[in-house]
């Protein structure tokens, strides 16, 4: 059961369609789960799976209820647990297609022992971790990656909790493919959840996600017109790093330092910038970093895309090695012997 | 040999000495040597939760207990015959423990004065010579100075040298009872394989041990136990964790299922994780998880993918899964949940025994959340109950409950050891491919005995959600709908309990209908309960046993069985539990005795309760 059987029958070509459950959907109207369940609908028949080998985890949140709305396996468990229980089905089965989807209270409050062991072992399976940095599901308390001063039902003068950078947080977890993406870019969202699907390994990727009951507006930086492309820096392999309006605006690195300099004056080309490496983890660390408040001045821009990407051995591969390497030293099984021990005698 | 063979019946031998002394190693293979020489035994390892707790200490005692004899033997035994000291503290701490006259090993190595000290005996108080052993009989040896004597070839250094010192002793009551040493030296020839100088040292321990015991005439006589009458068949050796182990690989092999077992280390239930991950050939998939939340959540996402799932660990960390287990309710999953039960609350006691979570196991979940919970009675019983854990779990779709305990946990006892092909078969359906999609598929659809289908990921025609959130009776979709979640309430309650059509009927061990009164036990209280019984029956006093191994649901019988007597007694090694659910379900004035000190039950102690209550 060890190999995939990702290969559709032919003539069976999917459609995004068939991968919609007969369930009435309940997020709020306007809600940035709606973007991402399209998305992720729409990549579906693009993978080539068969739709009955595809499951979807999730814990206990808004993002939770996604598994509901696709017409696949799937298991809506218990709060900060999908992490777990997507384990145990890899290590059970690992020829399926296994979607994790959490939120940042289920990821990284109640769950985050769970994320991090999994992002070590390396299970192959993908992890949407949608942020919209709030509890919306309780109805509006800040949640860990709300920002410092955040005022909500439970901080009415402000959080004083020091939000969690998730990025930064997986890749100190070991984590061997970390991207992010955001709910208004949904052709940007396609292509980090096909590469996400084809990594072997956890694939994380973060998804901003606005919730326009209790946050709105929290990535507005990032997706409005006027500033998205100031604040948003668009990671792509073996290029530059280069942003701005104009895509005037490049980052060098000093040493392990990241600058903005501007690419009008003529001091500096296109040649002279940073450019992306998906298999740097030094560098990555660096730009899990760049996680400055859009709103001040002179901060670096917010990056989105493919930050790493590292192949490394997955928890399930090494687990059945072990099981094949010892019924190969051990032959056949005998359940006689077993019981029998190596010390029994008899009684006449 | 010129000594006289004295036979005898029945003896109880207690080792006790410092926690790094080699206790246990002892104890262990005197009980394999016990068992192949065809005695029946009992064993109760007792030891401090520290690992090397402070030496020469009271605190740091460790002490190993077997009983065995050329009669059935159901207990380790109250108080002993033999007591081997290694220290003071030893003696300290164990000497109560000691029949009148009994007899005395002593290490005088470990009387010195930091020992005293240690131990926190006054000076001039020293046991070996202020009298107060008058009475028994006291074997006084510097085991320590006989081991560096039989090792002064040796290259080992003192500290490895004065290691071996439990083999002198292991060789010196192996000549007491007239022993050979064989299973012990082809044990030690495994166990250092790869160090031949600590293998001839301890092989040259043993045997001067033995010999020092033949030349040195402290004995006049032998001693022998006769091999016990025991039904014929094959038997050999085990322990309890042991025995569920192999319990869960047995189902796992007759089910043809991979097993999944999740465990996070906790005392006393790791051995269960040790023992399956050295069979590995068998399929066994162990997966040391990051908590007890993780270990039982990864056993629920492997029963989806199809895998026969299992978690097991102790009180806390059973508190720990008490969400996960309510989840796997509501998903109407296999999956088993072993609690080898120890001293509670809290942390309480790791290392020591109790039954106080029995109530936890029954009710110890939000809302209304049925799960069957049995009970092993001894340690080669876990073996079956553990089997039967899987095959209900399988057939009626459910978490089950099997408890277990630190004292049948640990303890050892001879098996008679079943063939494969006798064990229960256990019925293992999927649901199957559906091609024909035009009708929903609907996963909480009921057979007659009120079991979903188990559809596995990878079927065609099969997809659909599963979750915590009430669901619809037939298609499992969320629903909120008043009658639906009366409806669905109900029918997982009429689910568990009509698991008593498929669980043998409850019989009496001992005793009938006719007998004076009932005694009522459960787990590990069984071989205590047992040795009274048949010592009354002996004395003319007939009173009955009965031993319940499945509490929820209850055998159907069980309401008629004690409505037959005015007199029930329910011996329990806590506060109260089962009588609890005794009293609740039949409405019968059952009387409770119960002890909460972290150890079984001595005979006599039950034995006082039936005859006052028989005189009453």
């Amino acid at each position: 059961m060890a190999e995939a059987k990702h290969i559709q029958e032919e003539g069976q070509k999917l459609k995004a369609k068939n991968f919609e459950s007969d369930q009435d959907i309940r997020w709020c109207p306007g809600c940035g789960d709606y973007s991402i369940l399209k998305q992720v609908q729409g990549i579906m028949p693009e993978l080539g799976i068969p739709k009955e080998d595809i499951v979807f985890i999730s814990g206990i949140g808004c993002s939770s209820r996604f598994p509901y709305y696709m017409n696949t396996f799937g298991m809506h468990s218990i709060h900060g647990r999908a992490t777990a229980v997507a384990s145990g089905l890899k290590a059970s089965r690992p020829d399926l297609s296994v979607w994790l989807v959490t939120g940042d209270g289920d990821a990284l409050s109640i769950g985050g022992n769970h994320l991090i062991h999994l992002l070590r072992r390396n299970f192959n399976l993908n992890i949407l971790l949608f942020n919209n940095q709030i509890y919306g599901l309780t109805k509006g308390q800040y949640s860990p990656t709300s920002e410092l001063g955040k005022k909500t039902k439970s901080t009415p003068m402000g959080s004083i909790d020091h939000p969690f950078n998730p990025l930064a947080l997986c890749m100190g977890a070991e984590a061997t493919f970390i991207a992010r993406g955001i709910d208004r870019e949904p052709k940007h969202m396609r292509t980090i959840l096909m590469r996400a699907e084809q990594h072997k390994g956890t694939s994380l990727v973060e998804i901003y996600q606005n919730c326009n009951i209790f946050n709105d507006g929290a990535f507005g930086g990032f997706t409005d017109k006027q500033m998205k492309k100031e604040n948003s820096l668009y990671l792509e392999h073996g290029k530059p790093l280069v942003f701005g309006v104009k895509e005037d605006k490049g980052i060098v690195l000093d040493g392990f330092n990241p600058r903005i300099v501007d690419l009008t004056s003529g001091e500096y080309t296109p040649e002279d910038l940073w450019v992306h490496d998906e298999k740097c983890r030094n560098k990555a660390n660096i730009l899990t970093r760049f996680f400055d408040d859009p709103s001040l001045s002179e901060s670096l821009p917010r990056p989105f895309g493919i930050f790493y990407q590292e192949d490394r051995f997955q928890y399930e591969e090494a687990l059945y090695e072990q099981l094949n390497f010892m019924k190969e030293q051990k032959g056949t099984p005998d359940l006689d012997k077993l019981l029998a021990g190596s010390n029994s005698w008899e009684v006449k | 040999m010129t000594q006289v063979q004295h036979q005898l019946e029945k003896v109880t031998i207690l080792f006790a000495g410092d926690s790094g002394d080699g206790i246990q190693l002892t104890g262990t293979q005197f009980t394999t040597n016990t068992a192949l020489f065809g005695n029946d035994l009992s064993t109760f390892p007792d030891f401090p939760a520290e690992i090397r707790a402070p030496l020469g200490t009271v605190a740091g005692v460790s002490g190993f207990q077997i009983n065995f004899g050329a009669v059935d033997v159901y207990t380790p035994g109250d108080l002993c015959d033999v007591l081997v000291v290694m220290n003071v503290a030893a003696l300290k701490k164990n000497l109560t423990r000691l029949k009148e006259r009994g007899t005395i090993i002593v290490n005088t190595a470990g009387f010195d004065k930091r020992n005293l000290r240690l131990a926190g005996v006054e000076e001039g108080q020293n046991p070996l010579l202020n009298n107060s052993l008058e009475g028994y009989k006291v074997h006084e040896f510097d085991i320590t100075k006989l081991t560096r004597e039989s090792l002064k070839d040796s290259s080992l250094g003192t500290k490895d040298r004065d290691r071996c010192k439990n083999m002198f002793v292991l060789g010196f009551v192996y000549w007491m009872y007239n022993r050979k040493i064989d299973s012990s030296i082809s044990f030690l020839k495994t166990k250092f394989s790869s160090k031949p100088e600590v293998l001839n040292a301890n092989i040259a321990v043993l045997k001067a041990g033995y010999h020092f015991a033949d030349t040195c005439e402290t004995f006049s006589n032998r001693f022998e136990v006769k091999p016990t009458k025991m039904p014929s068949g094959s038997y050999r050796n085990i322990i309890g964790n042991q025995a569920t182990a192999l319990g869960l690989i047995a189902a796992a092999h007759k089910s043809k299922l991979d097993l999944f077992y999740s465990g996070y280390p906790i005392t006393p239930a790791s051995d269960i994780l040790h023992e399956l991950a050295k069979h590995k050939n068998f399929g066994v998939k162990t997966f040391q998880a990051e908590d007890e939340i993780a270990a039982i959540c990864s056993a629920i996402g492997a029963s989806f993918g199809g895998d026969l799932p299992v978690t097991a660990s102790s009180g806390p960390g059973i508190a720990l899964k008490g969400e996960a287990l309510g989840l796997a309710m509501m998903l109407e999953l296999p999956l088993v949940i072993v609690n080898v039960q120890r001293g509670g609350p809290s942390t309480g006691l790791p290392t020591k025994t109790e039954q106080a979570d029995l109530l936890q196991a029954v009710y110890g979940r939000n809302g209304e959340a049925p799960i069957p919970v049995i009970a092993a009675s001894s340690p080669s019983d876990c073996f079956t109950m553990a089997y039967e854990a899987c095959r209900i779990a399988i057939e009626h779709m459910t978490p089950v409950f099997l408890l277990s305990d630190g004292y049948i946990a640990n303890g050892a006892e001879p098996w008679r050891y079943p063939t494969s092909d006798t064990l229960k078969p256990i019925n293992v359906t999927f649901a199957k491919e559906r091609l024909d999609t035009a009708s929903a598929y609907l996963p909480y659809k009921r057979d007659e005995k009120l079991v979903r289908e188990w559809a596995l990921p990878g079927t065609k025609g099969v997809e659909h959600r599963l979750g915590g959130l009430e669901k619809d009776k037939e298609t499992g979709n969320v629903s909120y709908d008043p009658d639906n979640h009366q409806f669905m309430v109900k029918v997982r309650a009429e689910k568990i309990a009509k698991i008593a059509d498929y669980i043998p009927e409850q019989h009496f061990d001992t005793g009938s209908v006719h007998s004076k009164m009932l005694i009522l036990g459960w787990g590990s209280t069984y071989g205590s309960i047992k040795t009274v019984v048949r010592d009354l029956a002996t004395e003319g006093i007939d009173v009955a046993h009965a031993h319940l191994k499945y509490i929820q649901p209850m055998p159907k019988n069980l309401g008629d069985l004690l409505a037959g007597f005015d007199k029930i007694l329910i011996p329990e090694i806590n506060n109260g539990q089962l009588i609890t659910l005794i009293r609740d379900q039949y409405l019968v004035d059952a009387q409770p005795l119960n002890k909460i000190k972290g150890v079984p039950f001595e005979s006599r102690e039950i034995k006082e309760a039936i005859l006052n209550m028989l005189k009453q």
